[in-house]
């Protein structure tokens, strides 16, 4: 047999066309999430700029609504998505109505999802990744922590309803109210926490402690033991290893699992449903709708985690489910909000990696 | 045996240079370190086999012999880095001028204080050089910052890093070479203090011109500190090492001057492996 002969070989010929299918196959795969998506964001944002084209009944209505609204003297938007929709509440008109109390509810639960998560999560991992030894107790709890991580958020709903908003009833019908002597104020607490922000915070935190721990986990784990051992090496005790050398070179990794935590929490409606979050609500927690507001009634700010409150997902939710084609608009237009809100924090957790996977590399 | 005629040629070379370092009056020697008996498992498996031996103060004793053959466990067992692994064991005294550094009352932190150790690889850690070098005295509780620069620089100048160094101690310790990260990690080590030194292969992951530096290093070194060091080097122990201990599978086969051991073992199994038959 020849040389060229050896080198046009048909089946290879055959491997080389399965290679290019699969190849082919792969790209379709990635440019079909591509075009949903697209589509997706086109048909919701094209909603969120335009309001219905109005047929005959609808007419009548609008026209009913625009006396209505030119009588309370407030400027309606020509499109859903306005500067108006980010600072007006909810409204039984469509073209007034606004993300105000929402957007204001969501931040306050982001703040104390946040202040939860972070402590409690990062101090779980550590025990488990740096103290604990290996044995039946770590198995048992590592399980159960995966467990729960895949555990429906409707259930976490049920668990601070009983847990937060009653108490198991703990308090009586009545419930109590638990003054706070701060020094220079007086908080008072309600007992049961009832419908309020806190709740909401404690459950979505119930929520998303597994992955903060998991991810916090892995984040420890891919620090190389040799930096621990050189620590230890150096006369330093296990807490200074830990402070100096492991929490640092973890941190990019623990931050970027929190973040993402934390935009889950906030696209999250089922628990808040669940625990009774109000679906139509004309004020923020505590009356602070703005940072003035909150310095000339800093006050607010202690009654806001104990007030009562709504969330971006939970609007959304609300105005879908209403019958006019209006609110379906609004939808659009508060689920964009919720979009940016979520790309934010999801950059913030890719810059915040970037920077310091360029500091630290071994 | 021409092997044998190459090594007493290092020795020659190595006394000459030797009589023209040691300004110093030869004292007596001391014994820093000196190992009882010990037996070492990791789990059920035994490492190490009834190990007797002494180091003597400001010396460098070099640990040979093939992988495996339980050189670094040994070497990890005087400052206790074995701690940390769970489920090791051992019985034995290993005494450090005459304390028992397995006893009950002794602190390992402090321990790993006063016996420093320096690795395979280099493990700098991701911070300024500066800060690398600042680590040991800042976790034993300096903080005075004028002292922390003092202990720098002279960490520095004793790993013979300060000159390559001076001007950029703010940069990462990442940004060196790999032989002056091994020689950042000596300085780290020293600046703790300490009056053992233990080295895990220091050279072997480095360039000759580096490996050269190092051993240079060992030997300036030696005037202050007792360094034990382990190598798969034979030339290396014997270049650098006053006295050299031979291990086989968990075994101190045979521990003696390095001259001697290099010229005239005792012992067939060292005879074996110093003339390459096996290892």
């Amino acid at each position: 047999m020849s040389v060229s002969g050896k080198l046009r070989e048909p089946a290879l010929a055959k491997r080389h066309r399965i290679g290019q299918m699969f190849e082919w196959l792969c790209c379709g795969s990635t440019w079909f999430g591509v075009v949903v998506l697209l589509l997706l964001l086109l048909s919701v944002g094209w909603k969120a700029m335009t309001w219905p084209t109005a047929d005959a009944d609808a007419a009548d209505r609008t026209a009913a609504m625009k006396a209505d609204a030119t009588s309370n003297a407030v400027a309606e938007s020509a499109r859903p998505l306005s500067t108006r929709f980010l600072t007006s509440y909810d409204s039984r008109i469509p073209q007034k109505a606004g993300i105000k109390a929402a957007l204001w509810g969501s931040l306050w639960l982001l703040l104390f999802v946040g202040l939860t998560t972070v402590p409690i999560g990062i101090g779980a991992a550590i025990y488990l990744e740096e103290y604990s030894n290996e044995g039946r107790w770590k198995r048992i709890i590592q399980v159960n922590l995966s467990n729960l991580a895949g555990v429906p958020s409707i259930v976490y709903g049920i668990l601070g309803l009983t847990v937060f908003v009653r108490m198991f009833g703990l308090f009586g019908h009545d419930g109590k109210v638990l003054d706070l002597n701060l020094g220079f104020t007086v908080l008072a607490v309600p007992l049961p926490f009832e419908r309020s922000v806190i709740s909401g915070a404690l459950t979505l935190s119930l929520l998303v402690l597994p992955t903060v721990i998991v991810a916090a986990q892995e984040a420890l784990r891919a620090v190389p033991s040799s930096i621990r051992t050189a620590s230890y090496a150096l006369g330093a005790t296990q807490w200074q290893t830990i402070r100096h050398q492991v929490l640092p070179a973890a941190m990019p990794g623990i931050m970027t699992g929190v973040i993402l935590s934390l935009s889950r929490a906030m696209g999250e409606t089922a628990p808040l449903i669940m625990i009774g979050a109000l679906t139509y609500l004309a004020r923020c927690p505590g009356h602070i709708d703005s940072l003035s507001s909150a310095w000339e009634h800093p006050s607010g700010l202690l009654e806001a985690p104990f007030d009562v409150f709504t969330s971006l997902p939970i609007q959304i939710f609300n105005w879908v489910s209403r019958a006019q084609p209006e609110y379906d608009h609004l939808a659009a237009a508060g689920i964009i909000v919720l979009l940016v809100v979520l790309m934010c924090m999801n950059t913030a957790a890719i810059l915040i990696r970037n920077r310091f996977q360029r500091r630290t590399q071994w | 045996m021409t092997l044998m005629q190459s090594f007493s040629e290092l020795m020659h070379q190595r006394q000459q240079r030797e009589t023209v370092k040691r300004s110093r009056p030869v004292e007596t020697e001391v014994t820093k370190l000196d190992v009882r008996n010990l037996n070492f498992f990791y789990g059920d498996k035994q490492a190490l086999f009834d190990v007797s031996m002494t180091v003597a103060e400001r010396s460098v004793t070099a640990f040979i012999g093939p992988s495996g053959c339980g050189k670094s466990t040994f070497l990890r067992t005087l400052n206790r880095m074995n701690d940390i692994i769970e489920g090791t064991s051992h019985n034995g005294q290993v005494l450090l001028e005459g304390q028992d550094i397995y006893a009950r009352d002794v602190d390992v932190v402090a321990l790993r204080k006063r016996v420093g150790m320096v690795f395979q690889k280099s493990t700098p850690f991701p911070k300024s050089i500066f800060e690398n070098v600042a680590y040991g005295p800042r976790v034993a509780g300096q903080k005075q910052y004028k002292a922390l620069v003092e202990i720098v620089e002279q960490s520095l100048k004793r790993a013979a890093l300060w000159d390559e160094v001076k001007d950029r101690l703010n940069d990462s310790a990442l940004a060196l070479s790999g032989g002056q990260q091994q020689r950042l990690c000596i300085a780290r080590a020293l600046a703790t203090n300490p009056d053992v030194l233990l080295m895990d292969e220091p050279a072997s992951a480095l360039d000759p011109a580096s490996t050269a530096r190092i051993e240079d290093l060992i030997f300036e070194l030696k005037q202050n500190y007792t360094i034990v060091i382990v190598t798969h080097n034979m030339q290396q122990a014997a270049r650098i090492s006053d006295r050299t201990a031979f291990f086989f599978q968990g075994y101190l086969i045979e521990v003696d001057a390095t001259q001697k051991l290099f010229t005239t073992p005792t012992k067939k199994q060292t005879e074996d492996y110093i003339t390459g038959r096996f290892g």
